[in-house]
């Protein structure tokens, strides 16, 4: 017996777009703009439409650009690290720049997806998807990177801090896009953590924190983004400590303190409320721990 | 390039080795292509929407989920399916051979997906640490086998094939 028409998971017709370079890119979306999606892996963008949860009239896939690195390379006086609209998470996980450059992304992507999707999804994408349980754009926020955006009418740059407006909602216009991620060169001393409650393994985390610990002077600075909680990533500091401090209780009370002033947990299917601020708590105090007392990873 | 909807537009895709011309609109997802267009049914569709596993195939080396990728996206891509396993003779691949032997399977439903996963790591898998080797199958959903059969069969393949070729 067939499957009744509605039930049937396939995409909805789009028109189809390959262009090759970037700029061809910029002035199909301003022509098209909001009835636009913009296709690099398509692991988020094709099980939306599968699901028939949006029908963009047109579909353009950056698959064809011409002359794109695969790759993250380090680029510019200041050493960025820099992603490509093409770099794919398998790529990233495997890179040494970004193990020698940015180590807590090489960690984070430990966490992210499954091998088959890993080997299609792409780092820029992920960024762009701003699904607030993913691990990097807390990642991208907690290590001051930046995204390059651009449109028709030009090219700015903004603090990843200032990408985010909600759940899947990014500050950029219907017509712009973003065609490069930046991440800054760490310092050598600095130290990371990330650390995540799932319920099967690489799935989206009900709740996660990744932590930077940088010496300066003699106390430790600490730096946490939090992810699967709240509705955009943000970064916070806590106040400056001692080694001391962290291994002690100063550490668990600065901790409860920000999830209760900072955070606002909310409630669905996976997780109440209550338990997610639970996680943040012990999640935190746990990456700053581990971050702390972790080997300098590039030493 | 630009593809109306509806519009049908030739595509070449090399499927185990094969190149075939494929009229196909943009739309249509590489599981639905392998299945309708080439008859290709070894390659089984569950959820589509990439959280099953079921319709895992090899694409330039790497496995991937069919029903996450328009074929249109592919021209000139290598696709590798589970129809490439078995010689012609149909003398089971090792990897096959394995989850015979360890019962990787029962209903069979979930199976294609869990060898086209397995297949560029069974190699590995013997000198692979327990857990890395079961984070590497866990984006496969498997109702039946409870997944201690699928993991000894991936673990064992490698074995099973020096011990084939000692043989020969």
């Amino acid at each position: 017996m067939p499957a009744p028409k509605d039930a049937i998971v396939k995409p909805p017709p789009f028109t189809y777009h390959r262009p090759a370079t970037r700029f061809e890119v910029d002035e199909l979306l301003g022509e098209y703009g909001a009835d636009a999606k913009l296709l690099a892996g398509g692991q988020s963008l094709v099980p939306m439409l599968n699901m028939r949860q949006m029908s963009p009239a047109h579909v353009i896939d950056l698959g064809g650009l011409v002359g794109e690195p695969s790759v993250p390379v380090w680029r510019g006086a200041e050493s960025t690290l820099w992603f490509g609209p093409l770099v794919r998470h398998v790529a990233v996980e495997k890179s040494r720049a970004v193990l020698e450059g940015a180590p807590l992304l090489s960690k984070a992507m430990d966490m992210v997806a499954h091998p088959p999707v890993r080997s299609r999804g792409t780092f820029v994408g992920a960024i762009a998807h701003a699904d607030p349980a993913s691990e990097l754009p807390a990642v991208l926020v907690l290590l001051g990177g930046q995204v390059r955006v651009r449109s028709h009418n030009g090219i700015r740059t903004l603090a990843g801090q200032e990408l985010y407006a909600g759940p899947f909602e990014l500050t950029i216009a219907a017509d712009e896009w973003i065609d490069e991620v930046r991440l800054p060169p760490g310092r050598r001393s600095d130290r990371f953590a990330i650390e995540e409650f799932t319920r099967r393994d690489a799935d989206f985390a009900v709740c996660g924190v990744a932590a930077t610990v940088r010496e300066v002077g003699d106390v430790l600075v600490t730096a946490l983004a939090f992810f699967g909680v709240g509705a955009t990533p943000r970064r916070f500091e806590l106040s400056a400590m001692s080694s001391d401090d962290i291994t002690g209780g100063q550490l668990d009370l600065a901790v409860r303190e920000l999830v209760a002033a900072r955070l606002e947990p909310h409630d669905d299917i996976h997780a109440t409320a209550a338990f997610r601020r639970h996680l943040a708590e012990r999640l935190a105090v746990r990456a700053v721990r581990r971050a702390a007392t972790s080997e300098r990873s590039t030493e | 390039m630009r593809v109306s909807p509806g519009e049908q537009v030739t595509v070449k895709l090399s499927v185990n080795g094969i190149v075939h011309d494929v009229a196909v609109e943009s739309r249509w997802l590489l599981s639905d292509v392998l299945r309708h267009q080439l008859g290709l049914t070894g390659t089984h569709v569950g959820c589509e929407n990439g959280a099953c596993g079921c319709c895992t195939v090899i694409v330039s080396g790497q496995p991937a989920r069919a029903c996450l990728l328009f074929a249109i996206q592919l021209e000139g891509a290598e696709i590798e399916t589970v129809e490439s396993l078995a010689a012609p003779d149909g003398e089971l691949h090792p990897l096959q051979e394995s989850f015979r032997r360890h019962h990787g399977l029962q209903c069979g439903f979930c199976t294609p997906g869990q060898l086209m996963n397995a297949k560029p790591l069974y190699r590995q898998a013997p000198e692979m640490p327990d857990c890395e080797l079961r984070s590497a199958l866990s984006g496969m959903i498997c109702r039946c086998t409870g997944y201690q059969g699928i993991v000894d069969a991936v673990r064992d393949a490698a074995r099973i094939e020096d011990e084939r070729e000692d043989a020969k």
